[in-house]
């Protein structure tokens, strides 16, 4: 029982590969998180849709239609959070130990989170906007539009997750874990255009939700799935998430090495 | 091989935020044998092994697991060492086949390989019948198993144990036990922590007491034993007149009497003498009431070797003994 002489390149590539299997196999066995995932955000859909929706007025586009953006990045941003989740889940439970002790390249561990929570994401999109449509929601994007918003969106979860497993990696606790990524996704997604116009908010809090990144993103999301005006907003979002991914993951890096030595 | 010490640790220093840890450690485990380190929560045992396999960084001295640096070598010490934490450090949600398979992936076996050994140590640890259930709904005697074999799968001809029976049922530590003693018959070379000197005399071949950060005794099971003193058979009598008779009668070396409370210590090497020792006060006519043994205990070990209680413990179970009021007088 040897273990095979591979190039340090190939090992990489196994180790990630496995620790992703590891990862997305959660998915499906850690049903609570996943339904913890869905309900809320339809939960959320609902709320604004049939209680809040009728006092608000979004001009030209019905409010469902311009609901839809908004709950689909929020969905998304929490949803990324669960990599902080299940990173400080790791490394409590002394799994991360074990990997360490192990001549495995280590890094591959937060790999194989921040790509299960993605496919995590996309399946909770997917109902989201299942049940948007039973409720209402009527997009007009062409499959292009549908494809550079899956992009965008994927960036975005991408960047959110990797500043997740910073958390994780900051948080001595699971508890606190949980009011961390709460205290940091609750004003970014409600401080924004997600659910009602910005125009109606006083004068600092407008001007922090016209320019923050998640009402960029939601905007250009709005703009590609039901045609508002898409102005700049799209190449603001992408510029964003790509920079917080670039300084994220050596960041992560650098504090996972630094763990416990 | 480079000498016949699998594990040299020399003069071992670790500090956090100024708390010094271990304050120059020293100790060699020969190849093939088992070493224990024995100590109360604190001591710094945990320490010891998190710097052994890599996973902490010494501020000072020397530290060799077969023959390589664990600083400048660690890949090469990851290669030959398996780790059993305090906390069984298994998958929750995957299968006992599935955390198994996964170890032999990440040791860089073959996936066929990686089955194969699966296989092997689910049967080896009594584990096959659950091999297709989530490790969450496995008894906690169970995902220790669990967790030995995960270190074992590239068969690594070391081991660092740490604490693996603490809180387990006395069916499963017996299981342990079994499991460890064959590991080390089958010729790997074991460290193991424990709070349990009964443990570190089953088990092991030497014995190194530790207590703040340093090593203060070591020798076998039997050299240590033989400075704390032996068991001793602790007889109350039914007549308190039949005193003196009953300490002649014996006729051994170390025997206490105690009047006011009617009873009779002696030091005993077998369990046989308790027999003699009972035989030989009914043919003097002698009625014993109650009889206990007092077996040699960590705390005993420390209170020779330090002249005092092991420290570290949690202040809740000393201010628990100090409300015994008087304090209880040593039996010997």
């Amino acid at each position: 029982m040897q273990p095979v002489r591979h190039s340090p390149a190939y090992w990489f590539l196994s180790d990630a590969w496995v620790l992703i299997v590891r990862s997305w196999k959660h998915i499906f066995k850690n049903i609570d998180q996943m339904l913890s995932l869905v309900l809320q955000p339809l939960m959320f859909m609902l709320l604004f849709r049939y209680i809040f929706g009728g006092a608000i007025d979004t001009g030209p586009v019905s409010y469902v239609n311009y609901l839809m953006a908004g709950i689909i990045v929020q969905t998304a941003a929490f949803g990324a959070t669960t990599t902080s989740m299940n990173v400080a889940l790791d490394l409590k439970r002394g799994i991360v130990d074990r990997f360490r002790s192990l001549p495995m390249s280590n890094a591959t561990l937060l790999i194989g989170h921040v790509t299960a929570d993605l496919a995590r994401n996309m399946i909770s999109t997917a109902v989201m906007i299942l049940v948007g449509l039973l409720v209402g929601f009527r997009p007009n994007a062409t499959a292009y539009e549908w494809l550079v918003a899956a992009g965008l969106l994927l960036t975005f979860t991408f960047a959110i997750s990797w500043l997740s497993a910073i958390l994780g990696l900051l948080a001595r606790t699971v508890e606190a874990v949980m009011w961390i990524s709460f205290m940091l996704i609750f004003p970014l997604t409600f401080a924004s255009s997600a659910f009602v116009p910005t125009s109606g908010m006083p004068f600092v809090l407008r001007v922090f939700a016209e320019n923050q990144p998640v009402t960029h993103t939601i905007e250009a999301l709005r703009a590609l799935t039901v045609g508002t005006p898409m102005g700049n907003h799209g190449w603001i979002a992408l510029v964003w998430w790509i920079i917080v991914t670039l300084v994220s993951i050596p960041v992560c890096g650098w504090m996972f090495r630094r763990y416990s030595s | 091989m480079p000498g016949t010490d699998a594990i040299v640790v020399r003069s071992l220093v670790k500090s956090f935020k100024k708390v010094n840890v271990l304050e120059g450690i020293t100790f060699s485990v020969p190849r093939g044998t088992m070493l224990a380190l024995l100590g109360p929560n604190g001591a710094g045992k945990t320490t010891t092994i998190r710097i052994l396999s890599t996973l902490l960084r010494p501020d000072g001295g020397e530290v060799r697991v077969n023959g390589f640096d664990v600083v400048r070598e660690a890949d090469a010490v990851r290669a030959v060492i398996g780790l059993t934490g305090q906390y069984a450090a298994v998958d929750e949600y995957l299968t006992g086949r599935e955390n198994l398979e996964m170890m032999g992936r990440l040791y860089h076996l073959s996936a066929a390989d990686s089955r194969r050994r699966a296989t092997e140590l689910l049967e080896q640890f009594d584990l096959a019948d659950a091999a297709k259930r989530a490790s969450k709904t496995y008894s906690g005697g169970m995902r220790r198993r669990l967790d030995l074999a995960a270190s074992l799968v590239a068969a690594p001809p070391i081991l660092f144990l740490d604490e693996p029976t603490t809180g387990l049922d006395p069916r499963s530590r017996l299981m342990m036990w079994d499991v460890i003693g064959k590991l080390l018959h089958d010729g790997a070379t074991i460290l193991l922590t424990t709070q349990y000197l009964e443990e570190a005399d089953k088990l092991a071949n030497r014995i190194a007491v530790m207590d703040r950060g340093r090593v203060i005794a070591e020798g076998t099971a039997a050299e240590l034993k033989s400075k704390v003193g032996k068991d001793r058979l602790e007889l109350t009598l039914e007549r308190e007149n039949d005193l003196e008779r009953a300490g002649t009668s014996i006729e051994r070396a170390d025997v206490t009497l105690r009047t006011e409370e009617r009873s009779v210590s002696v030091a005993i090497d077998r369990v046989e003498d308790v027999q003699h020792i009972l035989n030989r006060l009914e043919n003097a006519g002698i009625t014993v009431a109650g009889l206990s043994l007092h077996k040699p205990t960590l705390d005993d070990v420390f209170l020779q070797l330090t002249g005092r209680e092991p420290a570290g413990r949690s202040t809740a179970s000393r201010q628990a003994e100090e409300k015994k009021e008087p304090a209880p007088v040593p039996t010997r």
